[in-house]
């Protein structure tokens, strides 16, 4: 038995802006893996709730003419996985969704729940970060855009008014054509844990493999929220795949980076791990795209 | 016969089915339902806690606080009592406490109609308190003016015992010795049962009774009288299935504040469901335990003289107390015979979780510090590792005055061997020799001291009960319980052996109901097999006693040439069958000239404990930029003596290696320095293995059957999980010439001791 | 109360109950169906105790509300037996390999090896583990639920 006060369902979008506008104390539930262990634990217990769970138009992976990549934000991590368009185009974001908790959780947890929440440690996050990705968000007024990296606000927080819904995560074809990544997701376990650090890299090379066109990279817990290290993709931009790049590249994501210290892992650990996994990151994503270090 | 073979488990059918039922399946839904409230501080007293706004909630019933509970002072441990006031465990705990000795304290508890109403209610209790200092670690514990828990215990000592042979004093000052020095930590990790501990209690026929999962109803009940100061007799256990144990719930938990509750409601159903969270923090935890270990020896490897220091921090509350840490010692001093040894040990209360018994019981910490100080002995005097062990191991025919028990065979070293070949050892060692770069691999052993059952220290007896039904079948009860391990099945193998009738015809009891089931102290210190093998064989003497005695009378034949052979009545003497067991069973209860219900009960008392040894071979891979070591191989050997069912027994180790490997590489129970509140008690926080997180689990046998069993057999339970940790920081220390003295060797501890030695 | 009534098929036979809303499937399934394989470990989606499939995928029915389930086909560890209370394949593997010992992990991991096997997939030891790794045990290392899983696949696919 979960303590709320009452559950409100959605049938639609619109209606769920409603119910929202009407509830000003209801929280959005969308898979529930997230706030239901809330109210378990007593922080939102006795809260009123909006459940989007049963809207299936939120569902979905699609492609515009345009190449657009649109995801639905409550497709769970398991469907995300296993898409054809993500498998095509955005294998990374598969398979770093595939490395949450496990597989029932990735059956449960939705995309959309793991960016609203606000968590930095979120694993669809960093990929999401360094793709681009747009976020969506319809709220009473009519539907609004904002690039994920203004999405997050602060640890916890992110750009969503109270009764706003996200309805899509878009990753645009410019983003992922031509790029090609690797996620680490370093933890305690191999399976049912949450990131120590994440870092998702992806890059793009010159038609001889011999340059780095373009490299993006993000991390998770590397600070309070999913971020960018924008230093060391300006690095590495135009430099040769070398072993030295790769160095010059990891060096300099220490510099973005500002993880903390915490009973989970001190700082100076977390830093060591920015600097490994952008290196083996990196590394990986040069592989993927037939570079030879 | 059947002992000896694989049969298929009796519960497996209803386990796979969902058809077993375990405590909470068997809670009426009217049930009112206990939450408790628990110390928000890790030390204090509490001054007040305002009831009122939990009052008002609907469905809220009674709430009792530690105000209102009596000042009867209970112990807790699944020991068997005492007679001797001097030997009975410690009495130190409350239903509900004033005295608030750690975060998570009971100081109320809420009963209500539902759980929401139970929680709220918890929730709108306000407790006031008196906050004092506190403190976490044993060895500050015990310094003068640390934070006093227990009055009656001055520097927070609950006890210091020294074990003691010739004169280390003298000898250290011999020319010409070497000595190595180890300081070696364990962690606080706690038993993950899946099923957490859950009991409910209501009144029946004047009786308090509790269905409990717990692996020792008949010790529950007593605690529960005492904790209650009603007879004995008027409490009732009911232990059905439960989902696993491993020593936390060989304790009095919260059965007796539940049938205490249940006297509050007029004697109504009330359930007292543990969550996780609670279960890692205000049941029982393992003990965290600190060594100082100093030997003196010469360069032909000869320990001269040893010195151990242990300090077991026993948190807040005494529970199984002294025992862990003084098992441990004896292990220390039993595995590596030294002429002049000195240990002292002490037990130290602190302001955490109580620590009490888990699978193992003091020995995993103890091999964890010992066969790292072994290795790192044989390094610094530059012998090969299994060699030097070979050669200052417990030697065959070694005899423990104490205990009585004899090392009767070559155990230990034919359990090496088994593990050298498995492990590939000698080939591997050389391959590793030489190793640069960051991922580094290397091979690592340990060896194991168990013993089994609990003789001498208390009291080991054993009761059965065999009813023969009528159509020849046999029931059999124990006071011994099934907790998951296999123990119905090897008790139901024994029991058709011994009374000569097929394994399917044996029905054993599972539920322990201390109104019915005879008398047994319950699962704990790998003993069930050992101690029931007793019982039971002298039970079905005296069951086929009267067997034969009445086909004696039904066949007019004397009994010394008859026989019951797999359910039938042989003449030995020409080997003719000259009847069922069926035939006689229906005919000796139903015939109208001589009736006669075929029963036979018994008790044996043993007084008698046996070695359980062998090892375990670790071989990982070193990620030393990640801080990471993964396990590759790993490959446990046991000498149990003669295996009852060879593949419960393998299965066992598996899960006993499993949380070995937990203990070495992941698991430990976090609490915040400033505030004593614990950090990561629930099951994604606390790193328990997964199923990705094991390489294959490789269990072997060697099989000298144990001369002092009926049926050669000693302990497996807990052996499994002790030698593990050590295994593993031996090939860590192989592979990158660091060597980390703490457990768990997680990426956070190799990451400050690879810093330390300049690696990463 | 705030109720709800939840129509779903459950182990092939359509049901319908009032529900309050505040219930989780795992409630639901316990009290109301007394389907009591369903198992309470952590209740809050760590253990894998409670896993059911819903609609073919496996999820913990701690952290699923009991009214997500209206519509839904819905099958627990008791939907295995035969008619004549035969076990199917996958239970007999976790008994001869000695797969069980506590129990109570045990129907989790078998809703779970369900959905593996029904995917009809020839997977790989390693792959198993990450399929299967959404359940804690305690008891058996994992070693024989991972062959009992294993060889039933295989069995099943005729690769054996």
């Amino acid at each position: 038995m979960y303590d709320m006060k009452a559950l409100y369902e959605a049938t639609s979008v619109a209606h769920a802006i409603e119910l929202l506008t009407e509830h000003p104390e209801a929280r959005i539930i969308a898979g529930g893996s997230d706030v239901l262990i809330k109210m378990r634990e007593g922080k939102l217990a006795g809260c009123e709730l909006v459940s989007i769970y049963k809207l299936d138009e939120l569902r979905g992976i699609t492609m515009d003419e345009a190449g657009t990549i649109c995801i639905g934000p409550l497709t769970s991590f398991s469907h995300i996985t296993r898409d054809p368009i993500i498998q095509a185009h955005l294998n990374v974001l598969g398979e770093a969704v595939d490395m949450v908790g496990g597989p029932q959780i990735r059956n449960i947890g939705t995309i959309g729940g793991n960016t609203c929440n606000g968590v930095t440690s979120a694993d669809s996050a960093s990929t999401l970060h360094a793709f681009d990705a747009i976020m969506v968000i319809q709220g009473p007024d009519g539907v609004r855009e904002t690039p994920i990296r203004s999405f997050y606000r602060s640890a916890g927080k992110v750009d969503l008014n109270h009764n706003e819904v996200l309805i899509a995560i878009k990753i645009p074809k410019a983003s992922y054509e031509g790029y090609k990544g690797h996620y680490i997701k370093y933890a305690m376990r191999n399976a049912m844990d949450i990131a120590t650090l994440g870092c998702s890299v992806n890059c793009k090379l010159s038609a001889d493999r011999k340059t780095i066109l373009d490299a993006r990279i993000a991390y998770g817990v590397a600070g309070p929220v999913p971020m960018r290290a924008l230093s060391a993709e300006a690095a590495v931009k135009g430099l040769p795949v070398a072993k030295e790049s790769v160095e010059r590249f990891a060096k300099a994501a220490l510099g973005d980076v500002n993880p903390r210290t915490s009973w989970r892992a001190s700082k100076e650990f977390r830093l060591n791990l920015c600097e490994q996994l952008a290196k083996r990151a990196l590394t990986e994503a040069i592989r993927l795209n037939g570079g030879e270090l | 016969m059947v002992v000896g073979k694989s049969v298929h488990r009796v519960d497996a059918f209803d386990k796979v089915t969902g058809r077993a039922r375990y405590t909470d399946d068997l809670c009426d839904r009217s049930a009112y339902v206990v939450k408790i409230l628990h110390a928000s501080i890790a030390h204090g007293y509490v001054k007040s806690i305002d009831t009122s706004e939990a009052e008002k909630i609907d469905g809220v019933l009674y709430i009792a606080t530690c105000f209102d509970v009596p000042d009867r002072p209970f112990p807790t441990a699944g020991h068997p009592w005492s007679t001797d006031p001097h030997h009975q465990d410690i009495a130190d705990r409350l239903l509900l406490n004033r005295h608030v000795r750690y975060y998570g304290d009971e100081i109320a508890a809420v009963v209500a109609r539902d759980e929401i109403a139970a929680t709220r209610a918890v929730r709108a209790l306000k407790a006031e308190y008196e906050e004092l200092p506190f403190v976490l670690d044993p060895i500050q514990s015990m310094q003068d003016g640390a934070p006093q828990l227990h009055a009656e215990f001055p520097n927070n000592i609950l006890a210091h015992t020294r074990l003691s042979d010739g004169n280390y004093a003298e000898a250290v000052k011999a020319d010409d010795l070497i000595c190595v020095e180890g300081l070696f930590t364990t962690p606080t990790v706690q038993h993950c049962h899946i099923e957490n501990h859950i009991c409910f209690a209501e009144e029946q026929n004047g009786k308090i009774t509790v269905t409990s999962s717990t692996q020792i109803p008949h010790i529950v009940r007593r605690v529960v009288g005492q904790a209650l100061g009603i007879p004995w007799g008027n409490v009732r256990i009911i232990k059905p299935y439960i989902g696993g144990g491993f020593g936390n719930k060989q304790d009095a938990l919260y059965e007796p504040l539940c049938a205490y509750l249940c006297t509050k409601v007029g004697g109504r159903a009330v359930k007292l469901d543990v969550s996780r969270e609670e279960t890692f923090v205000s049941n029982r935890v393992r003990h965290a335990i600190k060594f100082h270990l100093i030997s003196w020896v010469r360069k032909n490897g000869d320990i001269v003289a040893r010195k151990v220091e242990c300090f077991s921090n026993q948190g807040a509350y005494a529970s199984h107390g002294h025992g862990i840490v003084a098992k441990g010692g004896g292990a220390i001093r039993q595995l590596y015979p030294t002429p002049n040894f000195e240990c002292d040990m002490y037990t130290v209360y602190t302001n955490t979780p109580a620590s009490g018994a888990m699978r193992g019981y003091g020995i995993p910490q103890a091999m964890f510090a010992l066969e790292s100080h072994t290795e790192d002995i044989a390094n610094r005097l530059g012998f090969e590792p299994i060699a030097y062990r070979q050669a200052h191991m417990m030697p065959v025919g070694y005899f423990d005055p104490f205990s009585k028990n004899v090392n009767y065979f070559d155990s230990l070293n034919q359990c090496i061997e088994k593990g050298k070949a498995y492990i590939r050892w000698d080939e591997k060692r050389k391959a590793y020799a030489h190793q640069t770069g960051d991922i580094r691999r290397g091979v690592g052993m340990a060896l194991f001291w168990y013993n089994t059952a609990v003789w001498p220290i208390s009291l080991e007896s054993c009761s059965c009960r065999m009813v023969l039904n009528q159509d020849g079948s046999l029931q059999l009860q124990l006071g011994e319980t099934e907790i998951g391990q296999g123990a119905d099945t090897a008790f139901s193998q024994m029991a058709a052996d011994a009374v000569g009738v097929p394994f399917e015809s044996v029905h054993i009891l599972s539920t322990q109901d201390t109104d019915v089931t005879p008398f047994g102290t319950g699962a704990y210190a790998s003993r069930q097999t050992y101690v029931a093998g007793f019982a039971i064989k002298q039970t079905a003497d005296i069951l086929r006693e009267k067997i034969l005695d009445y086909a004696h009378k039904l066949y007019r034949m004397p009994v010394q040439v008859l026989d019951l052979i797999d359910g039938r009545i042989v003449r030995i003497s020409d080997g003719k069958e000259l009847g069922s067991l069926s035939e006689l069973a229906t005919e000796a209860l139903y015939s109208l000239s001589d009736s006669i219900h075929i029963t036979a009960e018994s008790t044996y008392q043993i007084k008698s404990n046996a070695y359980s040894l062998g090892c375990c071979f670790a071989e990982v891979e070193v990620d030393i930029p990640l801080c990471k070591a993964t396990l590759l191989n790993i490959i446990n050997v046991h000498d149990c003596g003669r295996l009852i069912n060879p593949a419960l027994a393998e299965a066992q180790v598996h899960g006993g290696m499993s949380m070995g490997i937990g203990y070495g590489l992941s698991e430990q129970l976090l609490f915040d320095e400033r505030t004593g509140r614990p950090l990561n008690n629930n099951l994604l926080d606390y790193k328990l293995s997964t199923m990705m997180d094991h390489p294959h689990l490789e269990a072997q046998f060697v099989e000298n059957p144990e001369p002092t069993s009926v049926y050669g057999t000693k302990a497996l339970g807990e052996p499994p999980a002790t030698p593990c940790a050590p295994a593993i920081r031996n090939a860590i220390l192989n592979a990158t010439g660091v060597a980390i003295n703490q457990a768990p060797m997680n990426p956070h501890v190799l990451f400050a001791r690879f810093r330390e030695e300049g690696l990463v | 109360m705030q109720t709800a009534v939840v129509k779903c098929t459950i182990n092939g036979v359509p049901t319908e109950t009032v529900v309050d809303v505040r219930a989780s499937l795992t409630d639901m399934l316990r009290n109301e169906y007394r389907l009591t394989s369903v198992k309470k470990g952590c209740e809050v989606g760590e253990c894998g105790a409670c896993n059911v499939l819903i609609d073919g995928e496996c999820f913990n029915s701690c952290i699923y509300l009991a009214v997500w389930a209206d519509g839904k086909d819905i099958r627990t560890l008791e939907g295995l037996l035969g008619k004549n209370g035969e076990l199917s394949d996958i239970q007999q593997a976790f008994i001869d390999e000695a797969a069980v010992q506590c129990g109570f992990c045990t129907p989790g991991f078998i809703m779970t090896a369900v959905e593996i096997l029904e995917s009809k997939k020839l997977y790989t030891r390693d792959e198993l583990r990450k399929l299967l790794s959404g359940h804690l045990c305690r008891c058996t290392g994992y070693e024989n639920i991972l062959n009992a899983v294993e060889k039933t696949m295989k069995r099943r696919l005729g690769v054996e």
